[in-house]
């Protein structure tokens, strides 16, 4: 069993846990990800690291609320506990100096891009983010992650917060303003994702995306995860879950995405959701 | 009086019922039909059965005991060799071993050999029915040995290994014991309630289990190096295999792990009662022939699908699946086509499976496996309409360990390499089962178990 430590509400539906799961958080690294299984009836899902600290022994993690587990984890309480807890999975970011990075994040893709920003100012970069969300009370960290960001654009779709429009207009407003990019973070929607890793194919600049397919085992074995990579099949969960950007096949995983749509309406409806 | 010609009959769920549920199909002997079938065997001298077995179970032994009515002696006599009893009862592939030895089959072309594996089933399930004995432990060692998965090597080394007073323990990376018994043989041929018995009996001979750890990930061989005596690497051929044509990533093409995994160990079956959902079509197509692919075509019925196809490139001959399995398939209405492989999937506008191109084959000259080789008919192309594609040709050894261990030997195929008794390069690291070997059965995961164990012994024994 592993115990919630601490939960905060990051926005209407999005929630941050803390989580005692010392082996776990011995190892993990940004970029990795964990499965839970809330109880024994409950289904494997992955979620994307979004810190750890290996003194205590807490894993964060943070989500959005959209489908039965994920409705239902909201509802646990400090002190409550989750039956199964395995990771860190998945391979880290590859950091290193590259010079410029610009890292974007999207919704509840900020959570997991906030590590892999702190890792990559401290291997010395000089790091631009971009965050962006439907509004502003979907956007999270940012006070965070403008502590640890050289500079710090915030996009709004609705213009609630920053600038009005999505985190691609931004890019290419810097690559237009002649800023000299070494390579992109993208993690967020896959549509995003596609947009982002499309125009920067167009400058060829070096994208590394984050993806979260639907999985079950997440070791290799199910191949739920696979993705086509420049046209081979890899499995998100040992392959990944970061890719280039420029190689995935964004239109396939979407489709993918959507696999159990159906099923997880009645899964929602049969606990009264 | 002469040796009756054929085995004692096994009743089972009639297949028109059984389609319906997830029950297990054969209901086992009963006491009196056993110890009839036990007066079949002739209790030769030279065993031939036990040369048989991959963990060298005295066969005759245990029959004997069962023909006298002593069946806590035939429990006894089992258990001193095989730690999951009930499981191999229920899916070793006996005709190709004990059975495929045996004497009294070779008394005419219509004897039958002694249903030894019926039998074994029968004593497992009396015992475990009655309440295991727990043999009492050798003096402790003060050795400890870790072991990588829990499937049926892994609980096989544990199990010998604990017996041999050594302390054991198990990392699992899923949240359940039991390996491919679990996530992938379907509780209609091994119910999930038999193997977590099993998995009882080795805990109690003092095996503890540590779940959700991802050896390679959570904890690192050589980690765990520093803190044990001995490592035993049983993770299995858990990555799948692919047909790599066109149309493979579309919604309604699953793996035989993905489809078994979410149906077996996630109970997707009973969706919404359990979180974990599936979708099968109404026409599903299971790609291979082995037991697995058995498995699949089996389940799909009893999931609602009206027509479940085995879909095989050679011809029924060549089928790798245990002939039990088949005629159980062929009862319940899976309908085999042979000599037919698929070209293609296409999906609707929404990305969704709809239908499959497929080729006629033909057989041509052996292959390395010495079997006919497929070949395809020039423009025979035909189109199905199939709404679910299961692919079940096979699994590579996974990865994860072999790639995270400094200097640990690896084969071609990803396996790690061992000699006879699971030793790999690096002293104190052992390996064996589909791991070691590539995908194979459950009974030769277990021998390589069981080997492995008396070699780490003799490991622990000489280092001081």
């Amino acid at each position: 069993m592993y115990k919630i430590l601490e939960k905060k509400a990051m926005s209407e539906t999005v929630k941050l846990m803390k989580i005692k799961a010392p082996l776990v958080a011995k190892k993990a690294v940004a970029g990795q990800f964990i499965i839970l299984r809330i109880d024994e009836k409950g289904e494997r899902i992955p979620l994307t690291i979004a810190d750890y600290d290996r003194r205590k022994g807490t894993v964060t993690v943070i989500f959005m609320e959209v489908g039965k587990t994920t409705k239902q984890l909201g509802t646990l309480k400090v002190g409550d506990s989750i039956l199964n807890f395995s990771g860190p999975l998945g391979q880290p970011s590859d950091i290193e100096k590259y010079g410029t990075v610009v890292c974007i994040g999207g919704g509840v893709g900020i959570a997991p891009l906030y590590p892999i920003i702190r890792e990559l100012k401290q291997a010395g970069n000089y790091v631009i983010s971009i965050l962006g969300a439907r509004n502003k009370k979907l956007l999270m960290l940012e006070k965070e992650i403008d502590e640890l960001s050289d500079e710090l654009h915030i996009c709004t779709d609705d213009g609630s917060k920053g600038t009005k429009g999505f985190v691609s207009d931004i890019l290419q407003k810097l690559i237009d303003d002649k800023k000299k990019i070494d390579i992109v973070w993208a993690i967020g929607p896959v549509i995003m994702m596609k947009v982002v890793a499309n125009l920067t194919k167009k400058y060829e600049i070096k994208t590394i995306v984050s993806l979260n397919p639907i999985m079950v085992d997440g070791t290799g074995m199910c191949g739920g995860c696979r993705v086509s990579v420049g046209g081979e099949t890899k499995f998100a969960c040992v392959d990944g879950p970061e890719f280039d950007g420029h190689l995935v096949d964004f239109d396939n995983l979407m489709l993918r995405n959507r696999r159990f749509l159906c099923q997880e309406e009645e899964a929602c409806r049969c606990t009264g959701e | 009086m002469a040796v009756k010609k054929t085995k004692y009959k096994m009743p089972e769920q009639d297949p028109k019922e059984r389609i319906k549920n997830f029950n297990e199909v054969p209901y086992g002997y009963d006491k009196k039909t056993a110890i009839e079938e036990a007066k079949r065997c002739l209790q030769c001298k030279k065993k031939p059965c036990t040369e048989g077995c991959p963990v060298g179970i005295d066969i005759p032994d245990f029959i004997n005991s069962i023909a006298n009515g002593d069946f806590d002696k035939a429990a006894e006599i089992i258990k001193a060799k095989n730690n999951l009893p009930a499981v191999c009862g229920r899916v070793c592939p006996y005709e190709n071993q004990c059975e495929g030895m045996c004497t009294v089959k070779k008394i005419s072309v219509y004897s039958e050999p002694v249903a030894i594996g019926r039998l074994e089933r029968f004593i497992a399930d009396y015992e475990r029915n009655k309440g295991a004995k727990i043999p009492k432990k050798s003096k402790s060692t003060g050795k400890k040995v870790a072991i990588a998965g829990s499937g049926p090597a892994g609980l096989t080394c544990a199990g010998d290994l604990a017996k041999m007073g050594h302390g054991v323990t198990i990392f699992e990376a899923l949240h359940a014991p039991g390996g491919v018994l679990m996530y992938g043989i379907p509780e209609f041929r091994l119910p999930k309630e038999i193997v977590n018995a099993e998995v009882d009996y080795i805990k109690k001979l003092g095996v503890e289990i540590n779940y959700d750890v991802v050896i390679g990930k959570t904890i690192t061989v050589d980690e765990l190096m520093e803190e044990y005596d001995a490592i035993f690497i049983g993770t299995g051929a858990g990555l799948p295999r692919w047909l790599r044509i066109p149309g493979e990533n579309l919604d309604g093409v699953y793996s035989a792990n993905e489809y078994l995994t979410r149906i077996n160990m996630m109970r997707a079956y009973d969706f919404p009662n359990y979180d974990t959902p599936i979708k099968i079509g109404k026409i599903v197509a299971t790609f291979g022939a082995g037991n697995v692919a058995m498995d699949c075509a089996r389940t799909s019925l009893r999931s609602g699908a009206e027509k479940s196809y085995i879909i095989y490139r050679r011809s029924e001959n060549e089928m790798p699946a245990r002939l039990e399995e088949i005629h159980h398939a062929k009862e319940e209405g899976v309908i085999f086509k042979f000599l037919t492989n698929p070209v293609k999937f296409i999906g609707d506008d929404k990305g969704i499976l709809k239908e499959g191109v497929f080729i006629k084959m033909k057989l041509g000259e052996p292959d390395e496996s010495g079997r006919r080789r497929p070949i395809p008919i020039k423009d025979s192309e035909f189109k199905m309409k199939i709404d679910t594609a299961i692919v079940a040709i096979g699994q590579n050894p996974n990865p994860l360990i072999p790639k995270t261990v400094n200097g640990l030997k690896i084969g071609k195929h990803g396996n790690i390499i061992t000699d006879e008794d699971g030793r790999t390069n690096i002293p104190g690291i052992f390996a064996g089962g589909d791991i070691a070997t590539g995908a194979a059965t459950v009974i030769l995961a277990m021998g390589a178990g069981k080997r492995a164990a008396v070699a780490i012994d003799k490991y622990l024994k000489s280092k001081k």
